[in-house]
């Protein structure tokens, strides 16, 4: 096992278990404000310190790390849902009227930042966390059809695939049950990448305003509400930004890794 | 060549198109009438049909579609239904904000990529390059707000070099505007910069295992010598790919950063559009985008084919 893999595998469980024990368990409520309390820095009794209303900060991020999982995992879960699926319909048929059609809509999507979509979803619908997930997920569609027909692209040219086609399996059996198996590890590694844009996509929009509203705690949004305060105590900006870097730092390291383990040939490659 | 830039040019037009229509319909589901949200709840219905014929909203969805784009075609975006101004005007004041500072945030990430990405390549394995790499490691992973913040923290609320936001316009003084601009180019830049590094490291990389560099060595040029005079050229093909497309980003990118800032520019006109409900203004702006996104694309590709032939053949 690498470095990398270890060390992003061990940064992402934290926050996974963070997210995950905040539903039965967190230090503080999230919802209590104590003025009397307000922006004590990090010590004994708010581990992390508290913000302008005197909530515990540990205790919002691991909540707000409970939205980001949930909004980036989903918008993951999208874009490989319809991407997936495409890239291999392109790729069956290479050249063809449904590859040139999807490739060219694929292109379209891409013109269109995840930003810009949020936008657009929140000028018609008003912002809210589904809607995030909706314009993060819109976004990743191209990526993994991109990914998925360049793959399959090239097994389509192999023997075994040829000798799938002359027992008569269809395209479609032959997409579902040769080629995507054959894929699934760099999708695993994509959807990894893509896990981590997706966090910092969420915090981008929530940060403006476009993504999970109150009172639903958010990374983006504890730092939208820090802004004003940073000069009083730079820890509410300080620690909610830090969580983020390491959050998306520890998937990136864990997509690096996992992309060592599953294709060693790039490593030997890369040696 | 020709043949290719006519083929590309239809596939442009086409995108532009499809583009535009989406658009379009997304705004025109939006609930909500314009004129009656713009003249109150106690308006008299004659009032608002009278605003409604105004603002063309009585006409059919195909005739708005047409006068909508027509009148982009011509620079007439038409009048915001909150200020009552020409669109046109309102982006174009914006646009002498988001333009130069997401263009400013490309030079200083190119120049920042460009021998870091060098310096890396040059030293691969060794302790220069893993620290390059690293550095390029947490610069994908930091917000670029939250780095904007940290930087008001320190250069601005700190130090005092900056000023923590606003801009006092180009009129002024040219350098008072780059001064305002600096702290958000700077954050807009970080995260692009680390990007453009590693392909600019992973490009030089892939080009010094080809055969002509070893013939470039073999003729007797030092490691030093093949890198500049040959290795260089051919590892920018795709570092110009991705400096085109990071453009079209920064310039999206950039409506966030100026909400850090509170800097009048196009995000700042789109945030304070969404919730007036000024949707002709959202409208507009985002096509302009997308515009910017696809003309990026379109020129990036024939600058590609036009130093690749392979490229021309390919569809």
């Amino acid at each position: 096992m690498s470095r990398n893999l270890v060390l992003g595998g061990l940064l992402t469980s934290v926050f996974v278990i963070a997210a995950l024990l905040s539903f039965v368990w967190t230090p503080d409520s999230v919802e209590a404000m104590n003025i009397a309390n307000r922006l004590k820095p990090p010590g004994a009794g708010n581990l992390l310190g508290t913000d302008h209303f005197g909530r515990d900060i540990l205790s919002m991020l691991m909540v707000g790390a409970r939205t980001s999982i949930a909004v980036a995992l989903v918008a993951v879960g999208i874009g490989m849902g319809l991407g997936v699926p495409l890239g291999l319909a392109a790729a069956a048929r290479r050249g063809g009227m449904l590859d040139e059609v999807i490739m060219r809509m694929n292109d379209l999507i891409f013109a269109f930042p995840s930003l810009v979509i949020a936008i657009l979803i929140t000028a018609v619908f008003g912002p809210s966390a589904t809607n995030a997930i909706i314009a993060i997920g819109i976004f990743n569609i191209p990526v993994f059809a991109r990914i998925t027909r360049g793959a399959a692209l090239s097994l389509w040219k192999r023997e075994f695939i040829m000798a799938a086609q002359v027992a008569g399996k269809t395209r479609t059996r032959i997409s579902a049950e040769h080629i995507l198996p054959n894929v699934a590890n760099l999708l695993i590694v994509q959807g990894t990448i893509q896990f981590s844009l997706g966090i910092l996509a969420e915090a981008g929009l929530s940060y403006v305003g476009l993504g999970a509203q109150p009172p639903i705690p958010s990374w983006g949004r504890m730092l939208a509400e820090a802004q004003t305060m940073v000069s009083l105590a730079p820890h509410v900006a300080l620690i909610p930004g830090l969580t983020i870097v390491a959050m998306v730092l520890g998937l990136n390291l864990l997509g690096d890794g996992l992309r060592d383990a599953l294709d060693p040939r790039l490593k030997v490659a890369r040696a | 060549m020709l043949g290719y830039i006519v083929k590309r040019l239809v596939s442009l037009a086409i995108s532009l198109i499809v583009a535009s229509v989406v658009i379009f319909v997304v705004i025109e589901v939006a609930p909500g009438d314009p004129a009656s949200f713009m003249l109150g709840l106690n308006a008299q219905p004659d009032t608002v049909a009278a605003l409604r014929a105004e603002l063309g909203l009585d006409q059919s969805k195909v005739e708005r579609y047409l006068s909508w784009v027509g009148g982009m075609l011509t620079g007439d975006f038409g009048m915001s239904y909150t200020y009552r101004t020409p669109v046109a005007q309102m982006i174009a004041d914006r646009m002498w904000v988001s333009l130069p500072l997401a263009l400013y945030a490309l030079t200083l990430s190119t120049f920042i990529a460009f021998p870091a990405g060098i310096f890396a390549a040059a030293r691969r394995g060794g302790p220069g390059d893993l620290t390059v790499t690293g550095a390029t490691q947490l610069g994908v992973a930091v917000p670029n707000f939250w780095f904007a913040m940290m930087l008001v923290l320190i250069f601005a609320i700190n130090l005092r070099w900056f000023s923590a936001g606003g801009f006092p316009g180009w009129d002024d003084s040219f350098w008072g505007g780059i001064k305002a601009l600096t702290l958000p180019a700077i954050a807009l830049a970080l995260p692009q910069a680390a990007i453009l590094t590693r392909v600019m490291r992973s490009s030089l990389l892939d080009i010094l295992g080809e055969d002509f560099m070893r013939t470039a060595r073999a003729k007797g040029l030092t490691a030093r010598q093949a890198l500049w005079r040959h290795g260089l050229r051919n590892a920018l093909i795709p570092v110009l790919t991705i400096i085109g497309l990071q453009f079209a980003f920064l310039l999206a990118g950039a409506i966030i950063i100026e909400q850090v800032f509170f800097l009048p520019g196009l995000g700042r006109l789109i945030f304070q559009a969404i919730t007036q409900r000024d949707l002709i203004v959202v409208e507009s702006v985002v096509m302009l985008l997308v515009f910017a996104v696809i003309m990026v694309n379109f020129l990036v590709d024939l600058a590609y084919a036009a130093v690749d032939p392979r490229l021309r053949t390919r569809t």
